[in-house]
């Protein structure tokens, strides 16, 4: 039998029938859904008289929308609670098991899939949303969907889908002190750009990735996306297997072990080939910072601001032209003397255990800085929350100034209340520093969740391997 | 869905590398639970000068007149002239949905996001992909001519233009086919609906855990 890839398994696994042109009808394990793509898709179901075709599928949770703060009072925004309750809605008629907001369990919808087990290894998982890429990191094909193809999950069972490509990105060497996953990520982003993964699927690979714990693995897979590739990937090992274990959906006793027999196949073979191979060294990543208006745009925290003046491809130019004067920033200045006015940690990207372990380390024992006009954590889920409090990490985050929030997507894309107002700069450890994203006028800075706390604490950008 | 055979169409430009779907149609239009309505929303921050929210009266907000779309020359559109990763970003639908309701049928590229890509299809919206040269001499075209127009024939895979030249493109046989009959993926699919039950029960036996 030839080498296969981690991706060519995956999808073998699940064709269900391929067109003469290669379209493949492809069988979808898990489907996640939250509130703000999926509303037209049970319309549709309900206009064509459907029904779901498996509801042991699905799992759905409100993220987008919800508050953050006095949750028990409800939603204040008649929009946003309209979609909510839509959700709540469509879930109950149509039998789909749904994490309310007063759910211990609520969250955003990527942290809750893996730690509750509905995402294992081996498994198809989609969702209406880009950012189901992050899922890939249980060695399983994740990828978001469009709220055509919700429904279309939803009354079949499956996608119709092309083959992508495959792109190895390969990581060797040790991450140095302060260097994280999220730093890979843009590294990766700032080597390939926004389109480089494009009709890609990308597998991490190396020594760096084997050493991420599954939570750096979802930071890394999550932005797969931002680097073009809908899916992103990690091959199984004993981290995966002991992170999966004891979670309520996954499976027990005797078909425990039959599945991690079958699981510990999800590898690329030795010899495989990828149609794209790009190599990076670990140890040679520093703590990435972004400068501009698409997540490419970024620079090592002991740079500068990149000279447009210095760019030869005129497009190219004019966008970063467009993005320094978006961002209100000059060509060449240090990355280290650019304050910021708000902090944000939390997003699909960054807000699990880990990820708030690592900013309350930074953050213990120090002030935020008073001219930060506000410094919020916001955990994945009601059970990141919960553990979080257990291990005493709300106190050093309220101790120091942070304001420790409810779960939910919040100021990654600022469909609640939590937003930037227009010119305020924001170190955040979300996925997208595009244009208004998280607000109007907003200018987002991506960094880790050290980075963002050590910048709260400094009142700027500082290179967290020297805090 | 509409079907696409041949469109005649005037022709806009915007002339910028990843443009994504935050741009298209920003977050909190992403509220409605409706499908249509997003035109008067498409390119929301840059359309407008003032801070636009759901439910407001769109007419009369000041236009930004910077704004390519907001010149006389190009209203009535219905071909975007685009520059590379058109469509980068985020999955939602509302970016494809905001197009067709403002009036586009097709978006020509040198790249697109896949998501976004994939998205227009299922909207009767024609995403073609032609060469960085030639979309560079469209943006030329469509600058120097004020109403220029371009004829896309998707039977024949084709773009041309005023001055007699044509472009082809490349596009899979299933989409072309589902694009030209205005086809639901739905129904074809559930065609196939035996083969999905068969495959559910070999699965069901190798990976149970699966079905739990």
């Amino acid at each position: 039998m030839t080498a296969q890839t981690l991706y060519e398994k995956l999808w073998q696994s699940h064709v269900v029938h391929t067109e003469s042109d290669g379209t493949t009808l492809l069988y979808i394990d898990r489907h996640l859904l939250h509130e703000v793509t999926s509303p037209q898709a049970f319309e549709g179901l309900r206009l064509a008289g459907r029904k779901p075709w498996r509801l042991s599928a699905n799992l759905a949770v409100a993220d987008h929308n919800v508050p953050t703060t006095d949750r028990k009072n409800g939603i204040a925004d008649p929009i946003s609670r309209l979609q909510v309750d839509t959700l709540d809605q469509n879930c109950d008629e149509f039998g789909i098991t749904e994490f309310k907001m007063s759910d211990v369990r609520q969250g955003i919808v990527h942290v809750i899939g893996p730690e509750q087990g509905a995402t294992l290894p081996g498994m198809t998982v989609v969702c209406g949303d880009s950012h189901t890429s992050t899922h890939g990191a249980f060695g399983a094909l994740a990828h978001g969907i469009g709220t055509s193809e919700v429904e279309h999950v939803l009354a079949t069972q499956c996608l119709l889908q092309k083959k992508s490509r495959t792109m190895q990105v390969l990581v060797d060497g040790g991450l140095g002190k302060g260097v994280t996953a999220k730093d890979i990520a843009l590294a990766v982003i700032g080597k390939i750009g926004t389109a480089g993964g494009t009709g890609y699927a990308i597998e991490f690979a190396g020594a760096a990735i084997r050493s991420l714990s599954m939570e750096g693995r979802m930071t890394l897979c999550n932005m797969a996306i931002e680097a073009g590739a809908r899916a992103g990937m990690v091959a199984v090992d004993d981290i995966t297997i002991d992170y999966v274990k004891g979670r309520p959906f996954a499976p027990a006793g005797e078909m425990w072990e039959q599945a991690v027999a079958n699981w510990r196949n999800l590898h690329s073979d030795e010899g495989a080939e990828f149609d794209s191979v790009v190599e990076l060294d670990g140890a040679a990543i520093k703590p990435q910072v972004t400068w501009g208006t698409s997540p490419e745009m970024v620079v090592a925290i002991d740079d500068c601001v990149p000279d447009p003046a210095r760019e030869i491809d005129p497009v190219k130019r004019g966008g970063m032209e467009r993005a320094l004067a978006y961002m209100g920033l000059q060509a060449n200045t240090p990355m280290n003397q650019i304050g910021v006015d708000k902090v944000f940690i939390g997003s699909c990207t960054n807000s699990r255990i880990e990820d708030l372990r690592a900013a309350a380390a930074v953050a213990k024992g120090r002030r935020v800085a008073s001219s930060i006009k506000l410094a919020l954590v916001v955990p994945g889920s009601g059970l990141v929350k919960k553990q979080a409090e257990d291990e005493g990490l709300d106190r050093i985050f309220i101790e120091s100034g942070f304001e420790w929030r409810d779960p939910g997507c919040s100021m990654c894309l600022a469909m609640n209340a939590d937003r930037l107002e227009a010119g305020e700069r924001c170190a955040s450890t979300s996925n997208r520093n595009f244009e208004g994203r998280q607000g109007p006028g907003g200018r987002t800075h991506l960094v880790s969740p050290e980075m963002a706390a050590a910048a709260a604490i400094a009142g700027h950008f500082v290179d967290v391997r020297e805090f | 869905m509409d079907k696409f055979t041949i469109l005649d169409g005037l022709v806009a430009p915007l002339d910028r590398p990843n443009v994504d779907t935050d741009a298209i149609i920003p977050k909190q239009f992403l509220k409605s639970i409706k499908r249509s309505g997003f035109g008067p929303n498409l390119f929301d921050e840059w359309r407008y000068l003032d801070h636009g929210e759901p439910g407001m009266d769109n007419s009369g907000r000041p236009l930004n007149p910077d704004f390519v779309l907001n010149q006389a020359r190009y209203q009535g559109a219905e071909i975007l002239v685009a520059r590379e990763n058109f469509g980068c970003g985020s999955s939602r639908e509302h970016a494809p949905w905001a197009l067709l309701d403002y009036g586009f049928r097709a978006v020509i590229a040198p790249s697109f996001a896949d998501i976004f890509f994939n998205n227009c299809f299922k909207n009767g919206i024609l995403p073609i992909v032609l060469g960085a040269a030639e979309v560079d001499q469209l943006f030329s075209e469509t600058f120097a001519e004020e109403g220029y127009r371009l004829t896309v024939d998707l039977e024949a895979q084709s773009v041309s233009t005023p001055n007699g030249l044509v472009f082809n493109f490349a596009v899979d046989p299933f989409r072309k086919y589902c694009l030209l009959n205005g086809l639901d993926d739905i129904g074809l699919t559930l065609q196939h609906a035996d083969k999905i039950r068969a495959y559910e029960e070999r699965r069901r036996q190798s990976e149970p855990w699966v079905f739990n």
